[in-house]
């Protein structure tokens, strides 16, 4: 049964998200929406939408309860209903309704996917002409000029008095073709520095943007594989759980989680069916001793040619130089998909996804 | 769903005591929902077919996350109409729906017989199926956020009525205010004098050019309306320069407003009523010695307290339940009143056995504020426990205030006064002789919350489409705030300062 309060319930979503969107910095700085992801649902906690009235504010007022207790004592005043913006209410949206409130907001392109991996679905489209069909679809213009076209040929086409009646022969129907949409496959390669040097407020801006760009992407293609490297002075690959939680100490050789990568793509994701996005986030501290210019070999040679962009996202620490993304600006001033962002605090978040994504690609 | 046979045995069951009772009702059609159901009936205020609006949505959004969670579930719900239409959840136990019907027929009872329902239109269901018809004509015409959009100006103002409208002609039969504001002659002042120095002291042209001057002025300010108005959407609704449809909904939506306005001015009153005899009912006639624990349970979840909140319930049934002993000992009057012995009225008792027909005289006449105010007393206050608590700035915090009888009823009265809402009216609708509008605050000693205020003003001005000004009074000082189809202004102002 359908219910009669579904088409105001949507309208209330509407306006829901139309509140997410305005508000959707806040909710991305904060992160605190990742704690509330479901398998595919987000619990967004928004204040609830209230119609203004003239109504009595909160100070000078008072109620009158019931129970023990004496002049001067403490009480918790429940439902008040005049306790201003204090009620919040929890709503449910699901990831793709996320994912289209953050392109929305953040004016960010569809991908235009290369290769073609499967078909993903066959559906129709009104684009063709045939004889038979629905009177409902008959084409007028392209009826009558079959009948014009008969007329002239067969000679009964009078120039003083142009009559054209059609006939069962000349109509033509607009028809449709099954059209197959290829289903294009996208695999993210997280890569995130774990030395000494990131702290824990680095990591939770790797995770707050990962989420969205997961979000994003999930979006974008029907089916995303998802992997993670973790580095420091050498680079191997860990589950997610992992990713977000690991600590190590010791220094830092960018170059073993490229060279990961690579080998990756080598053995798993041919490029020509692969859209490819590694994703790598560091504090811009890398050892000396020649591994920058590994890294950018690597990157020129196997890295760059092969991936849709490579994201580079630079987190700012207390400890660490951020001397990586200095080098990588010399070095590829022309490469158009290797993508660079720096992000100071979790308010640059947003911006930085919106460097990211906004390319299209 | 209709009542299955066992239900239906149980109601006629149930009907049959509640009517040996006294009790006098409506026709009563039950019906069982399930939860998603009665959500979405619930999230319409009781009716099934309202007009289309998003707040009807939000609404089921948090009682359908209510119930999910299990943290509220609605166990009953009944509409004042002819026949009065009332609710089961399918899910409920039979002891459940046993009380759920004791509990409704009291209600209609009440819906019935109380004086300030008796204005209220029995055949709202049909009005609200013939609004909601209107609202999604108005849609389909003039498109779905056009009046969307209005609808929530109109709401922004439903609490703005005149909750004694419907008992009192302030106004003529023909629509017009009675004529006494408007016809006071101009006095013009003289100058104090002996009178055969008055020739001189105050000469006759001089008088006639201040009359002049007096009755131009009482002409350039000319009074509209002439007295303030309550019935802030009746005003507009008159004198808005709105579209036809427009005045339709705003009529809608005030109709709608004074149909559900009785209801809260009894909460206390009819919610006291049904528990009242819900519990009768139930204990004395309908109760198995097997359900008895559960309803037991039951019953008392709706007469729980908590310190910070009043529950309707339980002062109501309370209430009378004092007034019933007190009338069947003749505990009233003026020899009781002035007797000073106290254990002498502790032990009073006239064996008048007034008590029954007292409670059915109270339900009959009384609303929330003259029921409190005739009927707590300090003993009552003491005995339940009652305090009043206020808001402390400093502490930022709810504190008890004070245990005694007389601020205890002060407090509730205060509250209650006009039902919870401000007191504003339409004091000039030429202000400034530039057809702007004024509303008048008139502050009881709370403020305002002011955001809210101020999106009301951009509302209300969205109606009259001249800019709308608020006197009223912030932390002791006079304000006038005001909202000129661009932007919000707010100045000290003499006038209203509380």
């Amino acid at each position: 049964m359908v219910l009669r309060i579904e088409r105001d319930h949507n309208r209330f979503k509407k306006i829901v998200h139309g509140q997410i969107k305005k508000e959707l910095r806040k909710y991305v700085s904060k992160g605190e929406l990742i704690g509330r992801q479901g398998k595919d649902l987000v619990s967004i906690p928004i204040p609830q939408i209230e119609i203004p009235q003239f109504r009595h504010g909160r100070r000078g007022s008072g109620g009158v309860g019931q129970g023990d207790g004496e002049a001067g004592d403490a009480i918790a005043v429940g439902e008040g209903g005049d306790a201003p913006g204090e009620h919040i209410l929890e709503v449910d949206v699901t990831l793709e309704e996320l994912a289209n409130i953050l392109g929305d907001a953040l004016a960010l392109p569809r991908i235009q996917p290369k290769g073609k991996r499967n078909i993903a679905d066959a559906h129709d489209r009104y684009n063709s002409i045939r004889r038979v069909g629905p009177e409902s679809l008959r084409r007028f213009k392209r009826t009558y000029r079959e009948a014009l076209k008969r007329q002239i040929i067969s000679g009964t086409y009078d120039q003083v008095n142009p009559r054209i009646v059609p006939i069962r022969e000349d109509r033509r129907y607009l028809s449709w073709k099954r059209v197959e949409r290829p289903e294009s496959a996208a695999v993210l390669i997280y890569m995130m520095d774990v030395s000494g040097s990131m702290g824990d407020e680095q990591k939770e801006i790797v995770r707050i943007e990962s989420f969205w760009i997961d979000t994003w992407l999930s979006h974008q293609y029907r089916r995303l594989e998802k992997r993670y490297i973790v580095h420091d002075a050498i680079a191997r690959e860990v589950d997610r759980e992992t990713f977000f939680h690991t600590r190590e100490s010791g220094g830092t050789k960018i170059s073993s989680a490229y060279a990961l990568a690579s080998k990756m793509i080598d053995e798993e994701y041919p490029p020509s069916e692969w859209n490819i996005y590694p994703f790598h986030f560091t504090d811009g501290d890398n050892w000396g001793g020649g591994d920058t210019e590994a890294c950018i070999d690597l990157l020129r040679a196997s890295l760059l040619p092969r991936v849709n962009v490579f994201a580079y996202g630079q987190v700012k620490s207390m400890y660490g130089s951020g001397q990586f993304i200095r080098d990588l600006r010399d070095n590829f001033q022309s490469a158009d998909n290797l993508l660079l962002s720096e992000i100071r605090s979790k308010d640059g978040i947003v911006d930085s996804i919106r460097e990211f994504l906004g390319t299209g690609k | 769903m209709n009542l299955t046979g066992e239900l239906e045995r149980v109601r006629e069951e149930i009907e049959a005591a509640a009517r040996n009772y006294g009790l006098d009702f409506f026709e009563t059609r039950f019906e069982v929902l399930d939860y998603e159901q009665i959500n979405e009936v619930a999230s319409y205020g009781g009716f099934p077919s309202r007009y289309p609006h998003w707040r009807f949505g939000m609404e089921f959004e948090s009682l359908r996350k209510g119930y999910t969670y299990g943290l509220q579930k609605i166990y009953e719900m009944v509409i004042n109409n002819d026949p009065c239409y009332a609710y089961l959840l399918e899910c409920n136990h039979l002891v459940d729906q046993k009380l759920v019907m004791a509990h409704v027929y009291a209600h209609c009872d009440f819906f019935k017989n109380n004086n300030w329902f008796s204005k209220t239109n029995r055949k709202m269901i049909d009005e609200m199926a013939n609004h909601s018809a209107r609202v999604r004509r108005y849609m389909e015409k003039h498109g779905e956020e056009r009046v969307e959009a209005f609808i929530d100006a109109c709401l922004s103002i439903e609490n703005l009525i005149d909750h004694h409208a419907p008992f009192i002609r302030r106004r003529d039969a023909d629509g017009r205010r009675s004529a006494a504001a408007e016809g006071d002659r101009v006095e013009v002042s003289k100058i104090r004098s002996k009178n055969y120095m008055d020739r001189y002291m105050n000469p006759a042209a001089a008088l006639e050019e201040e009359r002049k001057r007096l009755e131009e002025k009482r002409l350039e300010r000319g009074r509209f309306p002439a007295e303030p108005e309550r019935d802030v959407l009746l005003f507009l609704i008159e004198n808005a320069p709105i579209e036809e449809w427009e005045r339709d909904v705003l009529g809608m939506i005030r109709e709608e407003a004074y149909y559900f306005a009785p209801q809260a001015q009894t909460k206390i009153m009819n919610e006291g009523w049904a528990t009242y005899w819900h519990s009768k009912i139930m204990t004395e006639k309908i109760v198995t010695g097997a359900e008895v624990i559960d309803y037991a349970d039951h019953h008392s979840g709706t007469l729980a307290v908590q310190p910070g909140q009043l529950n309707p319930y339980k002062l109501g049934v309370e209430l009378y339940r004092d007034i019933e002993a007190r009338w069947n000992r003749g505990k009233f009057g003026r020899d009781y009143d002035e007797c000073e012995d106290l254990r002498e009225k502790a032990t009073w008792d006239l064996k008048l056995g007034l008590g029954r027909d007292k409670i059915f005289e109270v339900r009959r006449i009384y609303n929330d504020v003259n029921f409190i105010d005739t009927f707590l007393t300090a003993e009552f206050c003491e005995r339940q426990k009652l305090f009043s608590y206020r808001w402390n700035e400093k502490k930022g915090r709810y504190e008890i205030e004070d245990r005694t009888g007389k601020k205890v009823k002060a407090q509730i009265l205060s509250l209650l006064t006009n039902f919870g809402n401000p007191f504003i009216v339409v004091a000039d609708a030429n202000y400034r002789n530039r057809g702007e509008l004024l509303l008048r605050h008139r502050h009881e000693g709370v403020d305002l919350r002011i955001d809210h205020a101020r999106d009301t003003l951009k509302n209300i001005a969205s109606l009259w489409r001249r800019p709308v000004f608020l006197e009223t009074a912030v932390e002791g000082k006079g304000k006038l705030f005001s909202f000129d189809g661009k932007e919000h202004q707010e100045t000290d102002s003499e006038e209203s300062a509380a």
